[in-house]
């Protein structure tokens, strides 16, 4: 409503508090446009009402803490926003009506947005997630009341799987074919699990699903027990998540609180609650079967399959455990229709798939795109390519079971059977992004390091497989690497992938196979001439000072720790190297680019 | 301690009986699960503490030594580590005097963790102090902050 008098009026401030928002300084922003805003009221005689809005992740993390300043119906939103940036802002914005202009957003924040098809994140980054009404005002639970209203739970399978949607936790198997399985399995109780134990290293989408928006998860599920016919719902939740767990928990309250959990939901005769099970922090409880033993409160150890969880699951009864991103989709595919959400992506990726862009691109942050989009308008026209200048060397697609995909596969497009195909996986969604200055033989050592932690030791090709992998790794990184090393690696690699129970061992080789197919010549230099290409390995590096670029100010003496740099004021320093531990602290702390790394 | 542990017991009897549920409430209660908490839990419940330790030793969460009264959680997850995570964690390691990670200063102050992605990532290199995620640090930014907190609590000590 616009206000006729000039001195009231009525403002929204919307800012993100997602784990980046946060970490930016998101709460403290909130705070300092609370102060500016009061003081220049009383200063001023000024009547504003101000509505202070929290929002979850908007996706742009990399230019937190994002603000949008909504002024008579007129949203702008402000970047790289700090709290002593507020009164400014205040003062010219909403006093004197000129937007502070070198503080907006500019052409990257729409280049970052351009390409990306918004249907999760949507809502994420306009609701306020600590407020169940704010979800109902954008539609909320709209899917669950149409289905109570007049559809069969034969008719919602149909409906999920005419959408062609598939899970969006890296297997990709059909969502609907799976709830389906369910609902034919013989058992009275039944289980819905959403699996939110997000544990890829590069991933933080359910994360922030979970914050941005808690209730589409708590529809997603309703709507999948009562396909399946199932009453409770267990949400299994990384306790490395205290925000998302906090958020999930205020949002089921209040759904008991407005009946939208508990007993004859919407007067249909339907009952349904949830349970929060808190991880305890093990990877493998992504896989099913193991999450199923640790919600039952064991060691979360995967056993063979089948049968499977949809005839025999938690505390033994047909269960479906679906991931956070794939039941957030679940109440728009029943709100808009199974038509318009098979009409995006591509032939057999349906829908869009949310991404995790980290690493060495201009744009980090949280993207989500149509399905078949290719890997490079990722990176450059999203991504916004390398930072610094340097050269693109690869990206890493699904976390430690994906695989590393090199520049010359860039045109791949992004859907479950093309990554497949070059080796990755699209996984939950982890994307980061590698330049010239990435050792490959180091990032696959990387990804080993972590499946060797996190193998449960239940069967021996992954719990000792790993192990000699990564042994084998570590030499070569050493300059200890030996001729027939890569062979070794994939003939082990190849075993180890054939023989192990679940996806955590079949997978966890990938890394290795794939960076030595792209990326060989990296490991014949670490092997034959003993040299690290890309200057990471330390073992293999030697530190010296260029004479000619050093201006002798003693910043590397400063930052040397094992005092191996020696030299007087302004005359060259010498690197004496039998001292130095090869930290790097002397090529980080010179600005004249004098120190030598090779 | 008893105390706390029969209010957890009692609760545990209740709900679903779920042993890493039990522990996780005696951790938040305690800061770590002590040898005597588990004998507690193992004569009440009737349970063979080799089930709890199985449970313990399985999952990353739990802490079976006393930790610091500040933790310092370095993640070195995938973009944190090509960002130059595992320098920063040196750092750290080397301003305490700690011979590896996850091991605490004999004053009991600091601890040091090497944690796998907190789901923080586009902010990388993210380092928890006390549980609150900091943004896009450096060796020299964590290593100022840690030694801004040691002054602090050896002020306090005083």
């Amino acid at each position: 409503m616009e206000q006729n008098e000039e001195n009231k009026k009525k403002v929204v401030v919307r800012v993100c508090i997602g784990t980046g928002g946060l970490a930016a300084g998101g709460k403290e922003v909130i705070q300092a446009f609370k102060k500016a805003i009061t003081d220049f009221c009383v200063d001023l005689d000024l009547d504003f009402t101000c509505h202070y809005q929290k929002v979850g992740c908007r996706g742009f993390c990399a230019r937190d803490v994002l603000v949008d300043v909504v002024d008579g119906g007129t949203s702008v939103t402000y970047q790289k926003i700090k709290p002593d940036m507020a009164k400014r802002i205040v003062q010219e914005h909403l006093i004197e009506g000129k937007p502070v202009a070198e503080w907006l957003i500019d052409d990257a924040y729409y280049a970052f947005h351009d390409k990306q098809h918004k249907i999760l994140l949507k809502d994420c980054g306009t609701i306020d997630p600590e407020d169940i009404q704010a979800y109902i005002n954008a539609g909320g639970y709209e899917g669950i009341r149409k289905i109570l209203a007049g559809m069969t739970p034969d008719q919602v399978i149909d409906e999920i799987k005419t959408s062609g949607i598939r899970g969006r936790g890296g297997a990709g198997f059909p969502t609907g074919v799976k709830w389906d399985a369910c609902r034919k399995a013989e058992g009275e109780t039944k289980y819905i699990v959403c699996n939110a134990d997000e544990g890829d290293p590069g991933a933080f989408m359910d994360r922030s699903i979970i914050e941005g928006n808690p209730h589409a998860v708590i529809e997603g599920m309703m709507i999948a027990a009562y396909a399946i016919g199932s009453n409770l719902g267990y949400v299994y939740i990384r306790a490395e998540y205290p925000s998302a767990v906090e958020r999930l928990k205020l949002a089921m309250t209040q759904a008991r609180e407005t009946g939208h959990l508990g007993n004859n939901l919407f007067g249909s005769g339907f009952s349904f609650d949830l349970r929060v099970k808190l991880g305890a922090g093990a990877f493998v409880c992504g896989e099913e079967t193991a999450l199923i033993a640790s919600i039952e409160g064991q060691r979360g150890m995967p056993r063979a399959k089948p049968p499977f969880p949809v005839h025999r699951g938690l505390w033994g009864k047909p269960t479906v455990i679906n991931n956070v991103e794939t039941l957030a989709n679940i109440p728009n595919i029943i709100r808009k229709g199974s038509a318009w959400y098979a009409s995006i992506g591509t032939e057999k990726s349906k829908g869009t798939k949310v991404f995790a862009l980290t690493g060495k691109v201009k744009n980090t942050g949280l993207i989500e795109v149509p399905m078949g989009i290719r890997l490079g308008e990722i990176i450059y026209d999203i991504g916004g390519g390398i930072e610094g200048g340097r050269e693109f060397k690869a990206v890493q697609t699904g976390g430690p079971s994906g695989g590393c995909i090199p520049a010359s596969l860039l045109d791949t497009p992004v859907d479950f059977e093309s990554l497949a195909k070059v080796g990755s996986i699209v996984g939950s969604g982890g994307m980061v992004v590698l330049d010239e200055t990435d050792c490959m033989v180091n990032i696959a050592k990387f990804f080993l390091e972590f499946t060797r932690a996190e193998s449960c030791g239940k069967c021996v090709p992954c719990r000792i497989g790993t192990k000699r992998l990564l042994e084998i790794l570590e030499r070569i990184t050493k300059g200890e690497g030996k001729p027939g090393d890569i062979e070794l690696l994939e003939e082990m690699s190849a075993d180890i992938k054939l023989a192990s129970l679940c996806g955590l061992g079949q997978t966890a080789p990938n890394p290795v196979l794939s960076t030595i197919k792209y990326f060989r010549h990296e490991y014949e230099a670490h092997i034959n001439e003993k040299r690290c290409p890309a200057a990471v390995c330390r073992d293999l590096l030697t530190y010296s000072v260029l004479t000619e670029f050093c201006k002798g100010c003693g910043a590397c003496i400063r930052a040397c720790p094992a005092g191996a740099v020696t030299g007087e004021k302004k005359k060259p320093h010498v690197i004496d190297s039998s001292v130095c531990i090869k930290c790097g602290a002397c090529f980080d702390a010179c600005k004249f680019k004098a120190i030598k790394k090779e | 301690m008893v105390e706390a542990l029969e209010k957890i017991v009692r609760k545990y009897r209740d709900e679903d009986g779920n042993i890493i549920s039990l522990m996780q409430d005696t951790q938040e209660v305690l800061g770590y699960i002590p040898g005597k908490a588990v004998d507690y839990f193992a004569e009440e419940l009737g349970i063979a503490p080799s089930r709890f330790y199985g449970v313990l030793t399985f999952y990353s969460q739990f802490h079976l030594k006393p930790r610091g009264k500040n933790i310092f959680a370095v993640c070195c997850g995938t973009a944190c580590h090509v960002k130059g995570g595992s320098k920063i964690a040196e750092r750290v390691q080397r301003d305490l005097g700690l011979s590896a990670e996850g091991e605490t200063t004999e004053d009991g102050n600091f601890t040091l963790e090497i944690v796998r992605c907190v789901g923080a990532c586009s902010i990388a290199p993210v380092v928890l102090v006390n549980n609150k995620a900091l943004a896009e640090m450096t060796p020299d930014s964590t290593s100022k902050l840690l030694k801004q907190l040691m002054k602090e609590e050896s002020d306090g000590a005083k």
